[in-house]
């Protein structure tokens, strides 16, 4: 009986550790540490309290990855500063890819490496690219699953900006 | 004369050691039975996203650069984790997809093994029980008559 029960458990365990549903609009933002893309070294969103943070989930492989880049960067180069930031999350990507996929586009904002996915996991996304904007509570304010466009980031991220050059 | 056939012998074996050295490169397909797509979820060999795309070029450049089967996984697990490895390694928490199995089958084996003696212990046992009863006297005289009807 001891067994049975002791198999059962360890069943529920794993289906509880693999079932994370994920983050919502309000919910506070997974903050686990994670690798630098380059350079060495972690972060992690709790890095970031205090500022606009625009989470980008992406990987070097995805197409529509390769199509937002240039206007994340754009926006970045409008927006970013002490009060606001695009955080780049390479996804279940090779490093040495993700690192190319960076200079390719000329990626100025900061970039984590989240190799085995766990982080995109436990962010609750289906894919990449998804979009979080986490505001300096370290709170979901705005969720875009699939590829965000230049219209969405002037129409609905810039207005929460502080403003000027955030 | 000998030393002559000595010089050849080894020639030979120069010759042919490289490509012995050649068949005993792992091959992707080998590769891509033991890993996973992270992306996919399933068997490497049985994916075909672009993530998949990625990660079979990565090992066949490996491949390609003579790494070992070891190495190759190794490399695979420093990029995608150890999740990306089909059948765990068995060391750690991984060491649980072995054992349990092997613990459970025991426990299940004693188990039986105790109700079985218990079962037999109560007077359960087919031996206990002596076979079926034969037809008694009036039957078999019966018996034998039907049969005698018959011209077996």
């Amino acid at each position: 009986m001891l067994a049975v029960a002791a198999i059962v458990g360890l069943l529920v365990f794993g289906l509880v550790s693999k079932g994370s549903s994920g983050v919502a609009i309000g919910d506070p933002v997974p903050d686990g540490p994670l690798p630098r893309l380059e350079g060495g070294g972690t972060e992690s969103l709790a890095d970031y309290r205090g500022r606009w943070v625009l989470v980008n989930f992406w990987a070097s492989w995805c197409i529509p990855c390769r199509e937002e880049a240039p206007a994340l960067e754009r926006f970045q180069r409008q927006h970013g500063g002490p009060k606001f930031t695009v955080l780049g999350i390479d996804s279940r990507d090779l490093s040495s890819d993700g690192r190319g996929f960076v200079r390719e586009y000329g990626l100025s904002y900061p970039q984590l490496r989240d190799g085995d996915g766990d982080a995109a996991q436990d962010y609750g996304t289906t894919g990449v690219p998804e979009n979080f904007l986490v505001d300096p509570a370290g709170k979901v304010r705005l969720l875009v699953r699939g590829p965000i466009t230049e219209e969405y980031l002037r129409e609905q991220v810039a207005p929460l900006l502080p403003e000027g050059k955030s | 004369m000998r030393a002559r056939l000595v010089l050849v012998a080894l020639a030979v074996l120069a010759a042919l050691a490289p490509a012995a050295v050649a068949q005993q490169r792992v091959t992707l397909a080998e590769i891509e039975e033991e890993v996973m797509c992270p992306v996919c979820g399933t068997l490497l060999q049985l994916a075909e996203a672009p993530q998949a795309q990625q990660q079979k070029a990565f090992i066949a450049r490996l491949i390609e650069e003579g790494r070992s089967e070891e190495q190759i996984k190794d490399a695979l697990v420093a990029e995608y984790g150890d999740e990306v490895l089909a059948v765990p390694e068995g060391s750690g928490f991984n060491l649980s997809a072995y054992v349990v199995p092997i613990v459970a089958f025991l426990i299940a084996a004693i188990a039986l093994a105790i109700g079985v003696m218990r079962w037999r212990r109560a007077g359960g046992g087919p031996s206990d029980r002596g076979g079926p009863a034969g037809p008694s006297g009036e039957e078999a005289t019966r018996l034998d008559a039907d049969l005698a009807r018959y011209d077996l």
